[in-house]
């Protein structure tokens, strides 16, 4: 039965220039550490490679190079590796899960409801850290529902496409309240603070948001880069998933609980960034291929670059800061539109 | 193991699909399950393979009902090769084989080098070692079908099943894949499979369930089960089933079903 194949049959596969999988990790992950680097040089206080050795060296000098450091960028630097790779690697865990490329980690409300809390929280003129964690609660509390509204109206028929159905109703509904909360704001004060914070940035980002976004962020990722092979299984669609092996239900779960973890904490220390869920996963398809084993991780390595340049822009752009969240979408959607079209002509 | 199915009846909704369905399947049999569009043939896949719960009797497999059993082991009992499809990413052909390896590996595993070796064994087996890094989105239908079988090989469960093997094959790869189901069915594979055309199970069964709106109109071996009354129960057209190329003492014809009108 076996044939012999033909050599000029096995070529004509041979994959586009795409990098072998542990050498383009290795790269990439280079690649993040000089990224990391240069954005910590530039700023309103430029900082030399030189003052990193002597801070190495010579720690607590306590000059100025120093609390710029360790105070404001470092702090800044490690929260937008955290979102960046947080949202990129949430992005490709749904756009598995939900067997589609164009899905986001925010389709099932998770952002909006997320910036709700945020709203309120501000509305009622609480501190800081309460904003935070109202933000973190409200984004849960909003997939939550999606999930349970969609267990009880599903009991038959496709299971997934009712998640969607319903996390996009309770998005919508959210961002309605969020009006609502910016309708009724004090437009002195409380409407530029939530209409700035929903912008989304990384100006105040202090060590402390870096750990409270850092923990659930974390927590969120172990799960999905444990899980990312099967992911491939899911891609086959429910119905053939199960037959393969797969239990589902509890895959959908954990994964949703996971990406929810991540997002909600991301929006709660940045506010709302938009787009690196979507436009990272596909960069990233684009170097290793869409096998979610190396997939995965490269795009939370990537989501980590791509943030930081980005907030390099932010930061550098103009004489004020620019938020990121304007920024992502500026950039991201033109971006997205080079992507698909690369990809059509790679297919033509 | 033997598969037995006990006054099997479900549906969707109050729908009753499929109507109190029973038998006994053995190991290295080839059975091919036939009858009419909507009379019940995917239901009953799909509750054989615990994608849809009975609301009457139960699926065995041994003595043991398979209802509660896990996915992961419902997966290493069960093969099984549904109709071809379309990923929306472009998977390399060993990726999509590979998938077959999930029902074998911890949760947080994902595939070594020994489920390399099966599936790519799996592939030589079918005669498409050749495609193992093609992307599956962009090789042909029959192609795409043959990979789907390869999985389910290296899936290594003790039953196949089948939806429509043939149904977007050329005649080469149709016989190809007829043969390598035999083959296997010789080993002790067992074999369920549905087909529209009844010369593929006067070819290849070694016995035919014929159903009929969700009931079993038959269950014999292909002469017996495929007769011109009952493939007219079964269709609602008039069909004449007749021998050819038989030479009388020395081996019998092969039997072809042709409609009456053209």
């Amino acid at each position: 039965m076996a044939t012999v194949p033909s050599p000029e049959k096995t070529l004509e596969f041979r994959k586009p220039h795409r990098l072998q999988s542990g050498k383009a990790l290795a790269v990439l992950a280079l690649l993040l550490v000089a990224v990391a680097l240069g954005s910590s040089a530039i700023g309103s206080y430029p900082i030399s490679l030189h003052d990193w050795w002597s801070l190495l060296t010579t720690p607590s000098a306590g000059g100025t190079a120093e609390i710029v450091l360790l105070q404001i960028r470092l702090p800044r630097l490690l929260a937008c590796i955290l979102v960046g790779s947080g949202l990129a690697l949430a992005g490709a865990s749904y756009q598995g899960l939900f067997n589609n490329p164009m899905v986001s980690p925010d389709i099932l409300g998770a952002s909006a409801g997320a910036g709700l809390g945020a709203a309120v929280g501000i509305l009622l003129g609480l501190d800081f850290v309460a904003i935070q964690a109202l933000s973190f609660a409200g984004g849960l509390v909003a997939v939550l529902l999606a999930w349970a509204l969609a267990s009880g109206l599903c009991r038959r028929g496709d299971p997934v496409l009712m998640l969607v159905l319903v996390g996009i109703l309770i998005g919508s509904m959210f961002t309605a309240l969020i009006s609502l909360t910016k309708y009724i704001a004090d437009p002195l004060n409380k409407l530029p603070a939530i209409t700035f914070w929903l912008l989304g940035s990384f100006a105040s980002i202090t060590i402390r948001d870096v750990w409270m976004a850092g923990i659930p962020i974390a927590v969120g990722s172990i799960p999905l880069l444990l899980l990312r092979w099967r992911f491939n299984v899911l891609c086959m669609g429910e119905q053939e998933a199960r037959t393969l092996g797969l239990n589902t239900r509890a895959m959908r779960f954990t994964v949703i609980v996971c990406a929810t973890l991540i997002t909600a904490a991301s929006v709660s220390i940045c506010g709302m960034v938009g787009w690196i869920g979507l436009v990272v996963p596909h960069l990233a398809r684009m170097v290793v291929g869409p096998n979610h084993k190396i997939l995965l991780p490269t795009a939370a390595i990537m989501g980590g670059c791509f943030l930081l340049l980005v907030d390099d822009v932010a930061r550098t752009a103009g004489a004020l800061e620019i938020p990121v969240g304007i920024l992502t979408a500026l950039i991201g959607a033109p971006f997205f539109l080079f992507l698909l079209m690369r990809e059509r002509r790679h297919k033509s | 193991m033997i598969l037995t199915l006990e006054h099997v009846t479900g549906g969707y909704g109050s729908r009753t699909v499929v109507d109190d369905v029973s038998f006994t399947l053995h190991p290295g049999e080839v059975v091919c399950l036939l009858g009419a569009n909507g009379c019940g043939k995917t239901t009953l896949f799909k509750m054989i393979l615990c994608l849809l719960r009975p609301r009457l009797g139960c699926v065995l497999l041994g003595e043991e009902k398979i209802a509660d059993w896990s996915r992961s082991r419902l997966a290493r009992s069960f093969g099984y090769v549904p109709q071809m499809h379309i990923p929306p990413f472009a998977f390399e052909v060993r990726e999509i084989v590979l998938m077959a390896r999930a029902a074998h590996l911890a949760p947080f595993a994902s595939p070594g080098k020994e489920d390399r070796r099966i599936a790519d064994e799996a592939l030589d087996y079918l005669g498409i070692l050749h495609l193992a890094s093609a992307p599956y989105t962009e090789i042909s239908g029959g192609e795409r079908q043959l990979v789907l079988i390869a999985r389910a090989l290296a899936q290594q469960a003790q039953w196949l099943i089948l939806d429509e093997p043939a149904a977007s094959l050329d005649l080469g790869n149709q016989i190809k894949v007829f043969r390598a189901i035999g083959e296997l069915a010789k080993t002790g594979l067992g074999v369920l499979m549905t087909t529209h055309v009844p010369d593929h199970a006067f070819l290849y069964a070694s016995r035919v369930v014929l159903m009929s709106e969700g009931r079993v109109l038959a269950l014999d071996t292909p002469a017996k089960a495929l007769t011109e009354s009952l493939l007219l129960k079964a269709y609602g057209v008039p069909v004449s089933v007749v021998e050819i190329g038989a030479q009388p003492g020395i081996k019998p014809g092969i039997k072809i079903v042709l409609p009456n009108q053209m």
